[in-house]
């Protein structure tokens, strides 16, 4: 993990395009409303709502490239494309990405206040 | 109009997307309204009035193809601008967003100047659209405006069965002779009104004017269930509005105004004529050249109203007719039946 997990082009563009504040409060509600997404699409596979599947795939991967984070944003695109057609292959995408989240949720954190 | 602000909505399911496209467009000097579905997104179009709205497509409860149909189904809000911001997927859905008349698509994370520019052009096409409206809404009627509305302007008529009118006002020349050109334009002013309210009154459609003359249908652009009765009522009522008009003090010693009246009915050809550019709503065929030759023929039997067979028969009940025979009409190969209105009152 040497490379930020957060293409910091993309955030100072954001940054500057509507403010500094205003990207620490979005980091901050992000925070607050990326783990439901997660959790969201284990909930949606356990029940194999694909709609919900796909949505929850779909604002995290929009979310995750707002702030620069395109790894993190070509994973959720992954599952958004397949949705839940392969079971066996999201259950291992479900964990790389929550495992991909946490380091890129400090580095948004560490970026907001720099 | 983007330098003044607009008002907008922004639905989005996603609060992250949602506070930042209402602080992008903020900071562009728009004021933002946020709902968080479809559904919402609906509810709050339908209770206050918006400038633009930005739809994203993924959203639980009703998704944006869903509220696109409700939109063009609503006659209020079919005309709304909506921009379509979205990071799907799925190419169809955008197309099907484009046909079902979203006016832009903007790939989400949206960029901020595409966002500006794609705003101002859709908000530029509402404000020429508004404005085009407003002139159509002045200078034609508003059955006419309204067809318009819900067909579109297209060149080109269709037959119907309607009952064409003309009127005009009996020796207007030598009244315009005797009078100060603004007493000419007030009395023609006046004169308009009162045949105005008469005739659409009873459902009727003034489309011509000119100088002191008249041509109204009844039954066209929008269909009425008894178009001969319907002309006959407004031509009784033209004639006792003009005679209350020359009661009025104010025309004290000036010459009262008479008109004549000429009522047919049958098959016209009814639509928009003209050219792309500058076009007018009009009928033509038979009965509205006997209309024409009947106005004109009120001049010569002293009569203030004149309706032909067709017209009479359908509206017998309306009031007592004289028979006048058949006449032969300039332009006309086969005579003409011509009745009189009985108005109860001579025509000088």
């Amino acid at each position: 993990m040497n490379e930020s997990p957060i293409d910091v082009a993309t955030y100072r563009a954001l940054q500057e395009a509507t403010g500094k504040d205003f990207v620490s409060e979005l980091v901050e509600t992000f925070m607050q409303e990326a783990p439901g997404m997660l959790a969201d699409l284990r909930d949606a596979r356990a029940k194999s709502d694909a709609d919900r599947f796909r949505r929850a795939a779909h604002s995290l991967k929009s979310n995750f490239n707002t702030f620069g984070a395109h790894t993190l944003g070509a994973m959720a695109r992954e599952l958004e494309i397949k949705g839940m057609t392969d079971p066996a292959c999201n259950e291992a995408a479900l964990d790389a990405l929550e495992a991909a989240y946490a380091p890129a949720a400090a580095a948004l954190k560490e970026l907001g206040r720099g | 109009m983007a330098e003044t602000g607009a008002r907008l909505l922004v639905a989005d399911d996603n609060k992250v997307n949602r506070l930042l496209l209402a602080r992008s467009l903020e900071l562009q000097g728009h004021s933002v309204v946020l709902a968080e579905n479809g559904r919402v997104a609906l509810e709050t179009l339908r209770r206050e009035p918006f400038d633009l709205l930005l739809l994203d497509i993924a959203m639980p409860e009703m998704d944006g193809l869903q509220v696109l149909e409700q939109l063009k189904a609503d006659l209020k809000l079919r005309d709304l601008p909506v921009i379509v911001t979205s990071a799907i997927e799925e190419l169809d859905k955008v197309v099907r967003c484009i046909e079902l008349g979203a006016e832009d698509y903007l790939h989400k994370p949206v960029n901020p100047v595409l966002l500006k520019a794609r705003i101002g052009a859709s908000l530029e096409k509402k404000r020429l659209r508004d404005q085009q409206r407003e002139l159509v809404r002045r200078f034609a009627t508003p059955e006419v405006a309204q067809d318009l509305d819900s067909s579109g302007f297209a060149l080109g008529g269709h037959r119907i069965e309607a009952t064409a009118m003309f009127s005009d006002i009996r020796g207007f020349t030598s009244i315009a002779e005797q009078s100060r050109p603004e007493e000419t334009i007030e009395l023609l002013n006046t004169y308009y009104t009162l045949m105005f309210e008469a005739i659409s009154g009873q459902g009727g459609v003034v489309n011509q004017m000119v100088g002191d003359g008249l041509m109204a249908i009844f039954g066209a652009p929008l269909p009425l269930a008894d178009p001969c009765g319907a002309a006959v009522r407004a031509a009784l009522e033209m004639i006792e509005m003009i005679e209350l008009y020359n009661c009025e003090p104010e025309r004290a010693g000036k010459p009262s105004i008479e008109i004549g009246i000429g009522i047919a009915s049958g098959n016209v050809i009814a639509g928009y004529t003209g050219t792309q550019r500058r076009a007018t709503y009009t009928c033509v065929g038979d009965a509205v050249n006997v209309a024409a030759r009947l106005e004109a023929h009120t001049k010569i039997v002293r009569r203030a109203i004149l309706v032909d067979g067709a017209t009479r028969g359908a509206a017998s009940a309306e009031c007592e007719f004289d028979s006048l025979g058949a006449l032969a009409l300039k332009g006309k190969e086969q005579e003409v039946e011509v009745f009189a209105v009985q108005t109860g009152r001579k025509v000088r």
